[in-house]
């Protein structure tokens, strides 16, 4: 260990503002890149269910059984 | 020879589910060779005599410095195989892998800029080296640009893979940069036929960092192009069922 306390790991002999600034924002960098994916992802999915409901209602002809299925989910299990 | 691989790979319904069971292994491998990366050169890798402990940015510096490079080389073999054989996957790569490697350049640049300031008494100089890294960030901004602003798929695909082969030219230029003209910017670290100038104390957490960064690279590439597929194949019936069952949880 190149550090005797843990203050003076902290201070960074001087300096801290330099390494501290680096590892922040490349931890927030690495934390950016690694949630966008999760959130796009969500967004995706759900834009997509709600298209194949739209798709099932206009089409009143559902002749697939993953349609079916969010129909009788979003209507209550009407159909 | 077996080139069944190469079809399977143009099979965006294989790839996602192979995707699938590759992501968390290069996940949790890449955060943990970054987390121990970390720690061995903030706390164990001896201080520099020269630079004291600002040294210590090198362990984020130079491993997204080789990223933000590797991944525009990665995303130049992606833009031939999109224009010569019009594979799906190969421009869903560069979709995926541009905003990636736009951060992990800017991230070179900032650490590049905060280092430089207690080791050369300024933030930023416009030496060869960054200004090429510069040009590379705005690479990857036109490709992103490019990929958004047309609607057409296949245009898109086609302009995004000739501006990422134009800017090809760049990445020679900001290797050999140090060589080519005085800089203020230091040679390579790492090169294949010398041994480093660092003891191993000094460059084997920063060998930990930048095959941590890799992995990382990967699986986030991975989980963009999972979303790419699923919007590019929606209305294939495979994508249907993973949609209804993953709105169902």
């Amino acid at each position: 260990m190149s550090f005797e306390t843990f203050t003076e790991f902290l201070l960074m002999g001087g300096h801290a503002l330099y390494v501290w600034l680096s590892y922040g924002v490349g931890l927030f960098i690495i934390l950016l890149v690694y949630i966008q994916p999760i959130l796009a992802r969500r967004s995706i999915i759900q834009e997509l269910a709600q298209r194949q409901r739209r798709d099932v209602q206009n089409n009143k002809v559902s002749n697939e059984e993953v349609a079916q299925g969010n129909l009788s989910q979003d209507k209550g299990g009407s159909e | 020879m077996n080139w069944t691989w190469f079809y399977k790979l143009g099979s965006p319904k294989w790839f996602y589910e192979t995707a699938n069971k590759l992501l968390p292994w290069f996940l949790w491998i890449g955060v943990l060779m970054l987390v121990i990366g970390t720690v061995w050169g903030l706390v164990f890798a001896p201080e520099d005599y020269q630079q004291g402990n600002s040294f210590r940015i090198i362990y984020l510096h130079v491993p997204s410095a080789i990223l933000a490079q590797s991944c525009y080389m990665m995303m130049a073999v992606a833009a031939i195989i999109s224009l010569v054989w019009k594979m799906k996957l190969a421009d869903m790569f560069i979709a995926s892998a541009a905003p990636i490697g736009a951060a992990f350049t800017f991230l070179a640049l900032f650490t590049g800029a905060v280092w430089g300031k207690p080791t050369w008494g300024t933030w930023w100089v416009w030496d060869a080296r960054l200004t090429a890294m510069l040009v590379l960030l705005f690479l990857y901004f036109g490709v992103i640009a490019l990929k958004s602003a047309l609607e057409n798929i296949d245009l898109a695909s086609r302009a995004s893979a000739i501006l990422v082969l134009v800017g090809v030219v760049n990445i020679p230029i900001i290797k050999y940069s140090v060589e080519w003209w005085n800089t203020l910017h230091q040679p390579a670290t790492f090169t294949l036929t010398e041994k480093p100038a660092m003891p191993p104390e000094m460059w084997m957490p920063l060998l930990v960092m930048v095959l941590g960064m890799y992995c990382f690279f990967t699986a986030v590439a991975l989980m963009r192009m999972k979303n790419e597929i699923l919007l590019r194949e929606r209305r294939t019936k495979w994508v249907k069922t993973i949609i209804s069952e993953d709105i169902k949880r």
